[in-house]
């Protein structure tokens, strides 16, 4: 006997959009992973069923790359100076109206950046003046009288030891006077449910809420809940503006993307965060675009020309950015994170013919550092997929790949990527985005008694230094752990203060109202400078250090003589000090409390400002001189690499992910003679790698694959490469978007296979 | 199978170039020719570089079967000269075909005659190097005679093992065409050819001769035209034979 889940649920009160859909818990809860487990079609073929560019795509996209040019000319196209962005706050903008399949703009002007003051008035307002513009009078009154940023929250609270910490450079980037962003709303809710059932939902967790004993979390939440309910008001009259009714569920493809699409655009016309992330939505989409081929209400052609248009829109997303900001966070990124592929808790894979589709893209509209575009990696993916992210790697250095068989444990097979690395539930959870600290600073500060090898200030604890000529293990590790307990505690202290600041000052109202009530929510600190501090303190342990003072009494250069292993070549003598470390520092972080009890996790991953955090580092016992870059994220060493690709993917494999559940970001490059003689073996080989990294262990990596040479020239040419994109820590860039520092750095790193 | 120790002069742990798939490649230290282009002159002295034993290596090589197997790779003993430390190479073949691993030799021949039948029966494609056809051109060139490497040929042919052949192309020296017409007809013979490859002289191992003290001869030799190089593919064309 069928029971009535069996059935399509076409009865008289199905509505017309779940026609054909397979019901489940989906139905009277809101539970996308269940509708997407219940209804989509794996895709276990190659690529070739795909489409090329429609005219209109050509035409459209060539008016956007007009613009993208005009604007990398004037730095920045244009800007919004009085209007104080929101979901709703500006008129429908386009690019061609009769062109666009999918609309929507942050502004009412394509590329014109939006006035996102409440992370921090004066970032803003000096985002604007160091680009030519000037806040209006009126504005900046308004703001400043009326309202406490987040920013101005955070001073309020900081103690002298964090500004200390903070100003020395032990700590970076922590986002205390810019958005937080890495929290991902669960923007497929608005095209299953449509606005109207997430406002009743949302209402309903409020009334949830009414107990007899009212607890500061319960006073906090029921303002939050109602929040998201004006944000989700807000975000069905923005759409209304652009002449879509979102209150009611998506009936077909168009809609779904459109629907989707418009939910993440109320996000990006609300918050500015650091990073903007899409989530998982290919294969959710990807239903819709079945049934309507089964229909025949829609062709390939059209599905391809959908997620071309949609994926136009992502990478038009654009925020006022400061000159200080973009050298840590360079080349514009939003981190519009898209995580592809993986594989069903049921041992299905999650590839769909959309999962194929929004590759297509790299190809139909050529290379982009955005979306940032995930595959997560599983032993398992069907080969056709393997082979075609293979392709697109080679042909285009835009994609990065995450471990899913490590992950899929963690996080279940519903989980998308925030910014990089991180790992998070949809709709379940968040994190609070904690940048990170310097390790190798740190070790330079057990050695120098917590006084500053720069500025010569006491910043750490004054512990007893080193005194004697060399340094030995025995002298420098309890030190060492010393210091890293207190850093561990101002830096903790930093983002409880930062993270409180934020929900009161710039709380996520859209974002949030795409989650369920209760989330949950991890602190996400990190390090830098790791392969640094394992060289080290392999050098301390296996050759002879010399300290060299200067005339201040303090460690400001190392003479090592003899050899010592260096990380990078899978020895474990110096790979197992690089284990220890990150396990040791988040022992050290889990042991403090936490705002809102999260739970504290970390990242070993970069960004860029692995050159910002070299440059205010002294010199190091490892050899690496003062001001010199770090590897990025959890690389090697640039140079010290010396056993080629394996050897190098095996280290870093070992970092043990337990210990960094925040992600561990690896970067290879390698040029196209080495991977292979022709196209054949290239695919074979990279997916061999790849299945060979994931296999040890290994989390994430980003594939490059271009010649030293075309980087050189791209800095002497930057108009003949346009849409050069390199991967660096955890994103993609438009190379040209770098400054001339990370420029150099990119092209002195480690490549694999001379030429 | 008894453990033998050998010195290496490095490891590229992603090999793609040194035959087929993904490869480990072992370079050997020791090298008894002197050849003019030499690129990687610090690899010919004998008794230095890493001192080390068969079962270390093969402990590691171990760890990446996986991989060799997904893209048909393997391992590659190169040099230096392998053959100059023919123990240490039979035990880490023996040792890897009993784990299923392919192997590739890669040699000059000159010292060919140093590998037993048993060493082969563990080699699953040799990478012979032929420097040039003609006895009196490879003599100036790499300071031995040609002889015993064409006889490791012939030895290869009868053994049934299969043969990369490969050929530095060299402005000057190696790029006559009567003399690449010769090498084309000597492999046209061999039954075992499975594919040559021409491979374009370049003068990126200069900085190492200098390192060493060395008279670098080849510093004003240009690197061969893409032309020159797809015209010495073609003599090897002509005989049906697969050429990179």
């Amino acid at each position: 006997m069928k029971t009535t889940s069996d059935l399509p649920f076409l009865t008289d009160t199905t509505p017309s959009c779940h026609r054909t859909f397979k019901a489940g818990t989906w139905v009277n809860e809101i539970d996308v992973r269940d509708f997407i487990q219940k209804n989509y079609t794996p895709y276990t073929g190659d690529s070739s069923f795909l489409a090329g560019p429609t005219d209109d795509t050509r035409l459209l996209w060539q008016e956007v790359l007009n613009l993208m040019k005009e604007e990398r000319i004037k730095g920045v196209l244009d800007a919004d100076t009085e209007v104080v962005s929101g979901v709703n706050t500006h008129k429908p903008g386009y690019i061609d109206k009769d062109l666009e399949r999918i609309v929507g703009l942050q502004t009412e002007k394509p590329l014109k950046r939006a006035l996102m003051p409440f992370g921090g008035f004066r970032i803003a307002k000096s985002a604007l003046e160091s680009n030519g513009y000037q806040i209006s009078e009126e504005t900046e009154k308004a703001i400043t009288g009326l309202r406490k940023t987040h920013n101005d929250g955070v001073f309020d609270a900081y103690t002298p030891d964090i500004l200390k910490a903070r100003k020395s450079g032990i700590v970076t980037g922590l986002p205390d006077a810019y958005a937080r962003g890495r929290i991902i709303g669960d923007y497929r809710r608005a095209a299953l449910y449509g606005i109207s059932r997430l406002i009743e939902d949302k209402k309903e967790q409020r009334s949830s809420l009414e107990t007899a004993n009212v607890s500061e979390e319960n006073v906090r939440l029921r303002e939050e809940l109602k929040e998201q309910i004006n944000a989700l008001n807000e975000l069905q009259e923005m759409a209304a503006s652009y002449g879509f009714d979102i209150s009611r569920p998506a009936e077909n493809a168009t809609e779904a993307v459109q629907w989707l699409y418009f939910a993440y655009l109320g996000a990006v016309k609300e918050q500015n965060g650091a990073a903007m992330s899409l989530g998982r939505v290919s294969t959710f989409l990807d239903i819709y675009f079945e049934r309507d081929l089964q229909e025949g209400t829609l062709t390939e052609a059209q599905a391809q020309e959908l997620i071309d248009h949609f994926v136009m829109k992502l990478r038009m997303v654009r925020f006022m950015r400061t000159p200080d900001y973009n050298e840590l966070f360079s080349g514009d990124p939003t981190w519009v994170t898209e995580a592809i592929g993986g594989m069903s808790l049921d041992g299905r894979t999650l590839v769909s013919k959309t999962a194929f589709r929004m590759l297509q893209t790299l190809h139909n509209l050529g290379p982009a550092p955005e979306p940032n575009l995930t595959i997560l990696w599983s032993d398992k993916l069907p080969d056709g997929f393997k082979e075609f992210c293979a392709e697109t790697s080679i042909r285009t250095s835009s994609l990065q790949y995450e471990n899913d068989d490590l992950m899929r444990g963690y996080w279940g097979d519903d989980y998308g990527i925030a910014c990089c690395v991180s790992a998070m539930r949809l709709g379940k959870q968040m994190q609070f985005f904690g940048a990170r600290a310097n390790l190798a600073k740190t070790l330079l500060y057990a050695i120098n008694g917590g006084r500053d090898e720069i500025s010569g200030e006491q910043v750490g604890p004054q512990l007893a230094p080193i005194t004697g000529d060399y340094l030995s293990w025995d002298e420098l590790i309890p030190r060492f752990e010393a210091m890293n307990d207190w850093l561990a505690q101002v830096y903790m202290n930093a983002l409880n203060i930062i993270h409180y600041m934020h929900d009161k000052y710039y709380y996520e109202r859209l974002e949030m109202a795409l989650h369920d009530r209760d989330v949950m929510r991890t602190m996400a600190c990190g390090i830098a400078g790791l392969s640094v501090v394992a060289d080290s303190l392999s050098a301390v342990k296996y050759a002879d250090v010399r300290i060299i003072r200067d005339e201040r009494g303090l460690a400001v250069n190392f003479e090592t003589t003899g050899v010592f292993p260096t990380f990078g070549n899978n020895d474990e003598r110096v790979d197992n000090i690089a284990r220890d470390l990150v396990k040791n520092f988040m022992g050290k972080l889990a042991k403090q409390p936490t705002y809102r009890n999260a739970i504290p996790t970390q990242s070993v991953l970069t960004i860029t400002s692995n050159v910002v955090y070299g440059l205010k580092t002294g010199s190091t016992p490892d050899g690496r001189k003062k001001g010199e870059p770090f590897a990025p994220g959890a690389n090697p060493m640039h140079g010290r690499d010396l056993n080629g690709a394996v050897a190098s993917m095996m280290s870093v494999a070992k970092l043990p992910y337990e210990y960094a559940q925040d992600g561990i970001s690896y970067t290879f490059s390698i040029v196209p003679k080495a991977l292979g003689r022709n196209e054949e073996e290239r695919l074979c080989n990279l997916t061999g790698l790849l299945d060979t990294y994931f296999g040890a262990g290994g989390h994430h990596i980003n594939v490059n694959v271009f010649d030293r040479e075309t980087l050189l020239d791209a800095m002497e040419h930057p108009e003949q490469y346009p849409q050069l994109t390199v991967r660096v820590s955890g994103y993609a860039v438009n190379f040209n978007k770098l400054t001339r520092e990370q420029q150099l750095d990119v092209v002195n790193r480690t490549f694999h296979g001379h030429n | 199978m008894e453990n033998t120790s050998g010195y290496l002069h490095s490891v590229e742990s992603a090999g793609t170039l040194d035959g087929p798939g993904v490869r480990r490649v072992l370079f050997l230290q020791g090298c008894p020719l002197n050849c003019l282009y030499c690129h990687n002159p610090d690899a010919r002295p004998f008794r230095c570089g890493q001192k080390t034993d068969a079962f270390t290596q093969l402990e590691q090589i171990s760890r990446y079967r996986d991989l060799f197997i997904k893209t048909g790779g393997g391992v590659t003993l190169s040099g230096g000269e392998p053959l100059s430390q023919p123990a240490f190479v039979k035990t880490i073949f023996e040792g890897c075909k009993r784990m299923g691993i392919h192997t590739a030799l890669d040699t000059s021949g000159y010292t060919g005659w140093r590998a037993d039948d048993e060493l082969l029966s563990y080699t699953d494609l040799v990478l012979l190097d032929i420097k040039h056809i003609r006895s009196e051109n490879y003599e100036s060139l790499t300071g031995v005679e040609l002889r015993p490497t064409l006889d490791f040929a012939k030895r290869l042919a009868d053994l049934g093992i299969p043969i990369w052949l490969r050929h530095v192309l060299v402005p000057g020296y190696t790029d006559a065409p009567e003399h690449l017409a010769e090498l084309a007809a000597f492999i046209a013979t061999l039954p075992n050819i499975k594919r040559v490859e021409i491979l374009p002289f370049h003068n990126m191992g200069k900085y190492k001769w200098e390192q060493l003290g060395l008279n670098y001869r080849l510093e004003n030799t240009a690197e061969p035209t893409a032309e020159c190089v797809e015209s010495a593919r073609d003599h090897f064309r002509a005989h049906g034979i697969t050429v990179y």
